[in-house]
C-alpha cells in the first residue's frame, strides 16, 4: 500500500481547516437571519420537483434519452422498466449484489441507489453500451473466452465493474480485481473465472489459476 | 448399439459457451427482463404472522389506489396462515409504487395464533404447538436395523460419538423467482424463471382449469434455480390470475426479502453419530439418529422427507451393524423443496465428520481409514490421484499439531450422485435448410449449465461441422417436450437424443440427396439437393450413451485465526468423473461453482429464524451471507475421463463434499472439531474455549 506522502497531509492541517471555517463562520454572522431563512425556502422551492413525473434527460451510451420520471425512479428502474435497457439486472435492489452495476462517467456505482434524476448530465455506460458494432471489448470476450459465466444474470455487473477498473488500472493485480469485484455477488460460482478473465483483459499474466486436468480412467 | 465417437473432435474439448456474447453483452432477455405490451407491476401481500386465522381480506381500498388494475386473493373465505410470508393476496398496477401502496391498503382481519414454533428442536417436543392440526409435527420412519449394534460396539477398538448439525440453507439465485404472464382469449403465456418449462405449463394448466393446449411457457434465460425453480409456484399461478383481471401482461418478480420466506430452502439436520470400527480402522457398528425441517413440508401431516430431511446414511460408507432414525419435524416456516443435490451435503458432512473423528481416535491417516471402508473403486482412484495433487502426504498432520496462531489443517470426503439418470422421454427436433444452416429445438432450459453448449457439441461433432453453425432453440414449451433441469439429468437426457436426430438427419439426407455421406465437407451440397423444403427431423433418447450414478472425491486445505476464529480457504482439489466429458470448459465452471457453494454452506450460510415473533431475520444479502471473490481459494479441477461409460451429469456431485472436506481441515488445524454448520468465527473460538459456547436457540 501507498504512504500519503506527508506534505499532502499537512495541507490540511487544524489551522487552514478553522481559518476556512472561520470565513463560513464570519458570513453567516454578518448576513440577517431572517433574509437567509427566506432565501434559502426560495431555493429548495424552485428546487423541489414532483412528485408527479417530470421530464428526465439520461445520457446512456451515448445517447440522449427523454422520460417522464416520478422524481422516486431509480436509474434501475429506468434502465429496465422505463425503456428497453435491460441489460442491468436487479438482483436485491439494495445495493447488496451489484447486478445493476453501470458506470456514472468512469465510476462503477449501484444503479439501485440512484434516483434517475440524479444521473443527469453524467455519462451513464450500462452493459449495452460497451460493444461497438457488434465487437465485443475485450473484457468481454475475456469472459466468453474463460466461461467467466453460468446463468450470467449477475454477468453485466461484473463486466461493468472489471470494465471500470481496468479505465482505472490497466494493470491491476489479482487482489485489484478482487477489490473492484467485492460488491459483485454471484451464486453460480464463477468467480475463480472472473478473476482470470479480468487479468486476461488487461494483458496481466495470470499467476493464480485454477489448474485442471483431465485423466482417462480407462 | 450405438456408440460415443471414439476420436472426437469437440466431445470432450473446450468449446466457449455458445450463448456468452449474448449473456456478457447484456442482450440476453431474462423472464425478468420481458416487456410485453402494456405490461403491469405485480406483487404479493404476504402473512406477517406465524400462526393466523384470516377472517377476511378486503381488496376494495386497494383497487382505489390511482394506477391499481387488478386485485385477487389467493383463497376466498376463512383460512388459517402456517409461517410468515405464505401468500395471501396480489395486486398488479401500473407502477411499482402504486403497487406497494395497495399492498398496505389491503385490510386483512386475523386472528393471530400464538401457539406457534419455528425451532426444530422445540417443534419435535411433545407439548409443542401443532403446525398442522390434526397431526403431529414428528414423522419418524420406524429405525432401520441390520446386524446387533449394541453388541457390535463392544466389540470394536475405537468408538465416538459426535453430534453434527447443519442449518437450513436458501437457494437465493440471482435472479429472483417470478414471471410475466399474459392470458388472453387465445390462451396464456407464461414467461417465467424456471428450471422446468414443461412443469410450469402443466403446473399453471392444473391450477387454472386450462388445457395444457392453451397454456405456454417460454423461458429463454434465467437467472438460477438450484432446485427451487420448478413448476409455476404459488406466484405463477397469481400472475396468471392477475394477468386474466387486469386484462393486461403482468410482471411479477419476487423480491429478494420474499426468497427467504417462501419459494424453498434445504433442510436442516440434527445428526447424533455413534461410530466404531475394528482394530484396523473397517466399520464394525454404526448408529445415527437424526431430524430436521423441512418447514411445514414436514411431519406426519405431510409425509415428510421428500425434500432431502431424510438422509442416507452411513452415506457411501457400509458397516455390518447399522441402526438409523429419522425424523422430519414441522415448523411454522416456509417450506423446503429441492436444493442441489438433496439430502446429499448434509449426509456427507455428518458421516464425513464421524469418519476423521474416528481416523483420529485410532490415530490413523483419515484418508487411510476411508480407502480402507470406501468399496468404490471410482473414488478409491479419485482418492488417489487428488492425493497426489493435493501432496495430501506431506500436508497431512496429527490434529492440532499445527504450530503458532494462525493453524493450518487438511481435510478430505467423497461424493456419489445417483438419483437422477437420464429422461428417457426427452425429445427433440432439427430443422435442416437448403442453404446448409441447422436448427435444434428442444423443449428444455438452460439454468446457466450450458444446454445450447451441450447441444451444439454434440450436433457438430455429429455432422462434421462447427459449434457455431448449428443454431439451438431451447427454452419454449412449443418445442418437442424435454426434462426439467434437475437430478443432474440435462446433459445426459439430451446428448443421446440429439446423437438420435443427427443419426436420423444424415439417413433422410443420404436418401434425399444421394450424397453417401452429407457430413462435413458434403454437408451443404447434401442440403442444397434439399430443393426449397426444409427436412426436419425428430428424435428422442436413446439407450446405451448415457448413464448413472457420478461420484467424486476432494481434499481442502484452510488457515485457521486461533485468535478471531476466522477461517481461510486456500486450496480445494476437486477430483470428479461424469462419464464421457461433452464441454470441458462448461463442466470445469460445474464442479467450481459446486465447490463455492459448498464453501458458502460450510462457513458463511444459515436462515435465522427468530423464536418470538416467528420471522426469517436475514432476508437479504446483507445478513444472508454468500461466498464473494475474495473467499475463494484457488481450485485445481480433474476430470476423470470415462468415455465408456456415456454422459453422466455433474452439477449435484460437485457441491456434495466440500462442506465435510472444509470442516475437517478446521478439525485438523484447531484439534477440535466444530460440529455446527456454518463454521462461524464464533463457533471456532468457542471450541477453543475461549469464549462461552455459542448457544444454538
Amino acid at each position: 500500500m501507498k504512504k500519503p506522502e506527508p506534505e499532502k497531509f499537512g495541507a490540511h492541517s487544524r489551522r487552514t481547516f478553522l481559518k476556512s471555517l472561520g470565513t463560513v463562520a464570519a458570513t453567516a454572522a454578518t448576513a440577517q437571519v431572517e433574509s437567509v431563512a427566506a432565501e434559502l425556502e426560495q431555493a429548495n422551492a424552485e428546487k423541489v420537483i414532483g412528485p408527479n413525473a417530470v421530464p428526465v434527460t439520461l445520457k446512456v451510451n451515448g445517447k440522449f434519452l427523454k422520460l417522464m420520471l416520478e422524481p422516486r425512479v431509480t436509474l434501475l428502474d429506468a434502465l429496465r422498466n422505463y425503456s428497453s435497457l435491460t441489460g442491468a439486472k436487479e438482483g436485491c435492489d439494495r445495493a447488496s449484489c451489484g447486478a445493476c452495476t453501470v458506470m456514472l462517467d468512469d465510476l462503477p456505482i449501484y444503479s439501485c441507489q440512484k434516483l434517475a434524476i440524479e444521473a443527469q448530465g453524467h455519462e451513464i455506460t450500462t452493459i449495452e453500451g460497451l460493444a461497438q458494432n457488434g465487437k465485443l471489448t475485450n473484457v468481454q470476450q475475456a469472459f466468453v473466452d474463460k466461461d467467466a459465466l453460468m446463468c450470467g444474470y449477475c454477468t453485466p455487473g461484473f463486466v461493468m465493474s472489471v470494465t471500470a477498473l481496468l479505465k482505472k488500472n490497466p494493470s491491476p493485480t489479482t487482489d485489484d480485481v478482487k477489490h473492484a469485484c467485492a460488491g459483485n455477488l454471484c451464486r453460480c460460482g464463477t468467480q475463480p473465472r472472473i478473476l482470470e478473465a479480468a487479468l486476461a483483459a488487461a494483458g496481466v499474466a495470470v499467476n493464480r489459476t485454477t489448474k485442471t486436468e483431465v485423466i482417462d480412467y480407462a | 448399439m450405438p456408440s460415443w465417437p471414439t476420436n472426437p473432435k469437440y466431445i470432450s474439448g473446450d468449446t466457449r459457451r455458445i450463448d456468452g456474447p449474448e449473456k456478457v453483452s447484456g442482450r440476453a432477455r431474462y423472464s425478468s427482463d420481458i416487456q410485453a405490451d402494456g405490461w403491469l407491476y405485480g406483487m404479493i401481500l404476504r402473512s406477517k404472522w406465524p400462526a393466523a386465522q384470516i377472517t377476511s381480506i378486503n381488496l376494495e381500498p386497494a383497487l382505489k389506489i390511482p394506477g391499481i388494475k387488478a386485485a385477487i386473493t389467493v383463497q376466498d373465505g376463512e383460512r388459517m396462515v402456517r409461517f410468515y410470508g405464505e401468500e395471501l393476496a396480489a395486486v398488479a398496477g401500473t407502477t411499482k409504487q402504486a403497487c406497494l401502496d395497495a399492498l398496505l391498503a389491503i385490510e386483512v382481519v386475523a386472528k393471530p395464533s400464538p401457539l406457534f414454533v419455528v425451532n426444530e428442536t422445540e417443534g419435535k417436543a411433545p407439548d409443542a404447538p401443532k403446525v398442522w392440526e390434526n397431526a403431529s409435527n414428528v414423522d419418524a420412519s420406524s429405525p432401520r436395523e441390520q446386524g446387533n449394534v449394541d453388541t457390535a460396539f463392544g466389540e470394536c477398538a475405537a468408538v465416538i460419538e459426535g453430534f453434527y448439525t447443519t442449518p437450513v440453507q436458501l437457494h437465493n439465485p440471482m435472479e429472483t423467482h417470478g414471471s410475466t404472464a399474459s392470458w388472453t382469449d387465445n390462451g396464456l403465456t407464461s414467461w417465467a424463471s424456471t428450471q422446468g418449462i414443461s412443469s410450469v405449463r402443466d403446473g399453471l394448466a392444473g391450477a387454472l382449469k386450462l388445457d395444457h393446449s392453451q397454456v405456454r411457457d417460454i423461458t429463454e434465460y434465467m437467472g438460477g434455480g438450484f432446485g427451487s425453480k420448478f413448476g409455476p409456484g404459488v406466484h405463477g399461478v397469481l400472475a396468471a390470475r392477475l394477468s386474466q383481471a387486469a386484462k393486461a401482461p403482468v410482471r411479477l418478480m419476487l423480491t429478494r426479502f420474499d426468497e427467504a420466506l417462501a419459494v424453498g430452502n434445504r433442510p436442516s439436520s440434527f445428526q447424533k453419530i455413534k461410530l466404531g470400527a475394528l482394530a484396523d480402522g473397517t466399520l464394525h457398528a454404526f448408529e445415527f439418529d437424526n431430524y430436521g425441517t423441512a418447514g411445514i413440508g414436514a411431519g406426519a401431516a405431510t409425509g415428510g422427507g421428500g425434500s432431502g430431511v431424510v438422509l442416507p446414511a452411513p452415506y457411501i460408507y457400509k458397516a455390518p451393524n447399522t441402526r438409523v432414525t429419522q425424523a422430519s419435524v414441522a415448523i411454522n416456516a416456509g417450506p423446503a423443496c429441492a436444493f442441489r443435490a438433496p439430502s446429499h451435503p448434509p449426509a456427507s458432512f455428518g458421516m464425513e465428520s464421524a469418519m476423521d473423528d474416528l481416523a483420529a481416535k485410532l490415530g490413523m491417516d483419515p484418508l487411510e481409514l476411508r480407502l480402507k471402508n470406501d468399496s468404490n473403486e471410482v473414488r478409491q482412484r479419485e482418492y488417489k490421484l487428488g492425493a497426489e495433487r493435493f501432496g495430501w502426504a506431506a500436508k497431512y498432520k496429527k490434529p492440532g499439531s499445527s504450530p503458532g496462531i494462525v493453524k493450518t489443517g487438511v481435510g478430505c470426503a467423497g461424493a456419489a450422485w445417483g438419483a437422477g439418470g437420464p429422461s428417457r422421454r426427452t425429445q427433440g427436433e432439427a430443422q435442416i435448410n437448403p442453404d446448409g444452416s441447422i436448427e435444434f429445438r428442444l423443449g428444455v432450459q438452460d439454468l446457466g449449465t450450458g444446454t445450447r453448449t451441450v447441444i451444439a457439441v454434440v450436433a457438430a461433432e455429429m455432422l462434421g461441422l462447427k459449434p457455431d453453425q448449428i443454431t439451438v432453440k431451447v427454452g419454449d414449451t412449443n418445442y418437442p417436450p424435454g426434462p426439467g433441469s434437475g437430478g443432474s439429468t440435462t446433459c445426459a437426457s439430451i446428448s443421446p437424443t440429439v446423437y438420435d436426430i443427427c443419426t436420423k438427419a444424415l439417413d433422410q439426407l443420404q436418401t434425399q440427396s444421394g450424397i453417401t455421406d452429407a457430413r462435413g465437407d458434403n454437408w451443404f451440397a447434401a442440403c442444397k439437393k434439399l430443393g426449397v423444403s426444409p427436412l426436419v427431423v425428430n428424435g428422442n433418447w436413446i439407450e446405451g450413451l448415457s448413464t448413472k450414478p457420478a461420484y467424486g472425491v476432494q481434499f481442502a486445505e484452510v488457515d485457521v485465526d486461533t485468535e478471531t476464529g476466522l477461517v481461510t480457504v486456500k486450496k480445494v482439489v476437486a477430483v470428479h468423473d461424469c462419464g464421457l466429458i461433452v464441454d470441458k470448459l462448461t463442466t470445469e465452471s460445474q464442479i467450481n461453482g459446486g465447490v463455492i457453494m459448498g464453501l458458502g454452506y460450510a462457513l458463511y450460510e444459515e436462515r435465522v429464524m427468530d423464536d418470538l415473533s416467528g420471522v426469517v431475520l436475514n432476508p437479504n444479502f446483507e445478513t444472508y451471507k454468500l461466498s464473494g471473490i475474495a473467499d475463494v481459494p484457488d481450485i485445481d479441477v480433474i476430470l476423470v475421463n470415462m468415455p465408456e461409460r456415456g454422459v453422466i451429469g455433474i452439477g449435484e456431485p460437485a457441491t456434495v463434499p466440500t462442506a465435510a472436506a472444509l470442516g475437517n481441515a478446521v478439525a485438523n488445524a484447531i484439534g477440535v472439531r466444530v460440529g455446527s454448520l456454518p463454521i462461524t468465527p464464533a463457533k471456532v473460538l468457542a471450541a477453543l474455549g475461549k469464549v462461552p459456547p455459542v448457544e444454538k436457540t
